[in-house]
């Protein structure tokens, strides 16, 4: 299967993947700090595990960012 | 070793002083170790002492950085009135651990800019050098 993973194209040796399995060969570790867009549409995190995607798909994840200069 | 071009700086500068009393935010993104783009993003928290990016925003970001050409190598947040080291939050909120975390400090009259490779509750700094 061909899928676009944040914007480059990788062959997978399997059919149709979930979310979450997508995430998992992409080495996330934490799947619930990152937002995933499935040809650019959000998924929700309790639907990883139920989202598919197919061939040609874009599946694009990036983590949360934040922070700041608390007073400690 | 970091590379920022003199001129992203300077901007880096200029973004965190324009948004006090907020913390500035943004992405870095160049190649081959040169920080060669600024892109701002909006402080979704709209706070003083805390950031964070709407996910959003992000996405367009980095996709423009793709079309661009450019690699996204850093992130980049001001600490208006403390020191430019990652704060306890900043290190716990460190996820993304393949780019640099940039703290832009407008505590003293002369801005300080430094970066850090956050990682294993680990906050590591890394020598920035300002070229023309």
């Amino acid at each position: 299967m061909r899928l676009i993973i944040n914007g480059k194209e990788q062959v997978i040796d399997s059919g149709n993947m979930t979310i979450q399995e997508i995430l998992k060969i992409c080495d996330v570790k934490s799947p619930d700090l990152v937002s995933v867009q499935l040809n650019r549409k959000f998924i929700k995190r309790e639907d990883y595990t139920t989202t598919v995607a197919g061939e040609n798909d874009e599946i694009d994840f990036l983590y949360f960012m934040g922070g700041g200069g608390l007073i400690e | 070793m970091i590379k920022i071009k003199k001129i992203i700086a300077d901007r880096l500068i200029e973004h965190s002083r324009m948004d006090i009393p907020v913390e500035a935010c943004g992405y870095l993104a160049g190649r081959n170790g040169i920080i060669t783009r600024q892109y701002k993003l909006a402080n979704a928290d709209k706070s003083a002492v805390h950031y964070s990016f709407d996910p959003e925003e992000q996405f367009e970001v980095i996709r423009r950085s793709r079309q661009e050409g450019l690699e996204i190598m850093a992130c980049y947040h001001s600490h208006p009135v403390t020191p430019a080291r990652p704060s306890r939050e900043d290190i716990r909120l460190a996820y993304d651990t393949d780019i640099l975390y940039v703290i832009i400090s407008l505590a003293d009259p002369v801005p300080d800019i430094k970066a850090f490779r956050i990682a294993d509750d680990k906050a590591l700094e890394e020598e920035i050098t300002i070229i023309a």
